[in-house]
């Protein structure tokens, strides 16, 4: 990934007008590439962030992803594998990529977690929710963030 | 991993430029072109090749029947379509097209309610009917084979834009576009999936997960669906001109109905 253009990313959105924050569910504050915060002080649980990113009514995060030795058939790999996710990234690096990949990476094919807004042509069972609570996620940063790449 | 520039010219844009659409020029194809069946695991393939096997040819049976039983009119499709006069082998691969007296874009299916309407006195028959996905079975059966070839000069020009900015317009819940699944990422796993070009060329197609013969719409349907977004209706413009962009992006493959899909 190119680090550094994402701050650049926010800058230029920054200098067009667009505020990036009022794209969330709730209010968030970024800082660098990261929200150091957990979305509404939350705390996390690993066990619970594993079946998120497992079932299908949750995260199914499987669909586009692999951790090796997860207990999933059919990982994706249209995404990078996030097997020792938690050895690159930091957790704030983490929540900002599941919240909003999308202002990271205009063109990617991650979706935004926790946006709400300025969206087109949205099913009428999801308008104007986000696709993961901030209970969901806040226990996948607490999953991801323990791959350190010894764990699974 | 994408150039640096380019990420960067992307970002210039989606921030504060407004990106003019280039909606004329002919379609990029995925290179090398490759049919949805390619992508598909072996047992599935077997499965469309052996015409005795492939449950598509229910469908395609009761359709022949159809196509020769006698309308309120008198007169079945087979009276005014045979060998000798308005044969429909190879006619299914250039639609969607103009219909002539209407001006409107038409599907095959829209064609052969017109054939209903304005030569046999009936009714039009529903979207996903099973007399409708029969029909146009057996007539798109008619032209396995054959090279799709469509025409999107004049009348239809407006639609084959139209068509081109759904596939590459990102909507739903999740934010995507067809083209950011069929064009950038076909060939990747998405789950037990492998991502195809997302070529038409196989429909009506039976579908596994379907249990039975489905429209191309309804797959436009699903796929919109898995992205979280509200599917247009059966036979809606916006269907009828993403079917005209796909058929222009599959110029080269051939016609395969009844496809068999996962
Ligand atoms: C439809 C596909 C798709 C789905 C579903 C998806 N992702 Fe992603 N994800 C991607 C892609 C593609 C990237 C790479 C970003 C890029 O370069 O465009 C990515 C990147 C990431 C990254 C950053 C990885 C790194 O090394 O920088 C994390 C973390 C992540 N995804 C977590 C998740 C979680 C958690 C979920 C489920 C809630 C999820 N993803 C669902 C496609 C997906
Ligand atoms: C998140 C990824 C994704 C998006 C977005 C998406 N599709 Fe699909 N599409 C798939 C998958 C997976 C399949 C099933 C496997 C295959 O055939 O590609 C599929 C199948 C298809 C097929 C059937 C191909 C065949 O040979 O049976 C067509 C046609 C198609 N998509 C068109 C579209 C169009 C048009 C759009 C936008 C309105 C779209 N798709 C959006 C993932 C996607
Ligand atoms: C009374 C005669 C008549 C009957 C009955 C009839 N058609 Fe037609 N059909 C035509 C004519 C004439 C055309 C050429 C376009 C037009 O003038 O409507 C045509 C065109 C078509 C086409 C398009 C051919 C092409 O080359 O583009 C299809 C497909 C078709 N008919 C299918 C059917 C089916 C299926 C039925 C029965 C449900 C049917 N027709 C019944 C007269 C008939």
């Amino acid at each position: 990934m190119i680090r550094g253009l994402p701050v650049l990313a926010m800058a230029l959105l920054a200098g067009c007008g667009s505020e990036v924050t009022s794209r969330f569910a709730t209010p968030v504050e970024i800082t660098g590439d990261g929200i150091a915060a957990p979305l509404l002080g939350l705390q996390g649980d690993p066990e619970r962030g594993k079946a998120v990113f497992a079932e299908r009514e949750q995260g199914h995060c499987v669909l586009c992803h692999a951790v090796e030795g997860l207990d999933a058939e059919f990982q994706g790999n249209v995404g990078p594998a996030l097997t020792g996710v938690g050895a690159r990234l930091s957790d704030g690096q983490i929540r900002l990529r599941i919240a909003d990949a999308q202002s990271l990476w205009p063109d990617t094919l991650m979706p935004s977690y926790y946006r709400a807004g300025g969206l087109n042509q949205v099913a009428p069972a999801y308008a104007g929710e986000p696709a993961l609570t901030a209970q969901q996620i806040e226990d996948l940063v607490a999953y991801l963030g323990q791959l350190d790449g010894e764990r699974t | 991993m994408k150039a640096g520039l380019a990420l960067l010219s992307a970002l210039c844009l989606t921030a504060c430029g407004d990106v003019v659409a280039d909606t004329k020029s002919p379609p990029a194809q995925p290179q090398p072109l490759q049919s949805g069946y390619k992508f598909l695991q072996p047992q599935t393939q077997a499965l469309q090749d052996d015409d005795f096997a492939n449950p598509g040819f229910l469908w395609i049976d009761r359709g022949e029947a159809l196509f020769s039983t006698a309308a309120a009119s008198g007169e079945a499709c087979s009276d005014c379509h045979n060998d000798a006069s308005l044969s429909l082998a190879g006619a299914a691969a250039h639609y969607p097209q103009i219909d002539a007296e209407s001006g409107d874009l038409i599907n095959l299916e829209g064609r052969i309610n017109l054939c209903r309407t304005r030569h046999q006195d009936e009714a039009p028959l529903e979207y996903e009917s099973d007399e409708l996905l029969s029909l146009t079975a057996y007539v798109a059966y008619l032209s396995r084979g054959t090279p799709i070839s469509v025409d999107i000069e004049g009348a239809a020009a407006v639609w084959f834009a139209r068509g081109r900015d759904y596939f590459e317009t990102r909507r739903g819940q999740f934010n995507l576009s067809c083209t950011q699944c069929h064009d950038d990422n076909w060939g990747k796993k998405l789950r037990g999936d492998t991502i195809s070009q997302g070529h038409g060329t196989g429909f009506p197609a039976y579908r596994l997960e379907w249990q039975s013969l489905g429209s191309l719409h309804r797959r436009l349907r699903d796929c919109d669906s898995g992205v979280r977004v509200e599917p247009r209706p059966y036979g809606s413009d916006d269907y009828l001109a993403v079917e005209l962009y796909l058929a222009k992006r599959a110029e080269g493959l051939k016609l395969e109905t009844p496809g068999v899909r996962r």
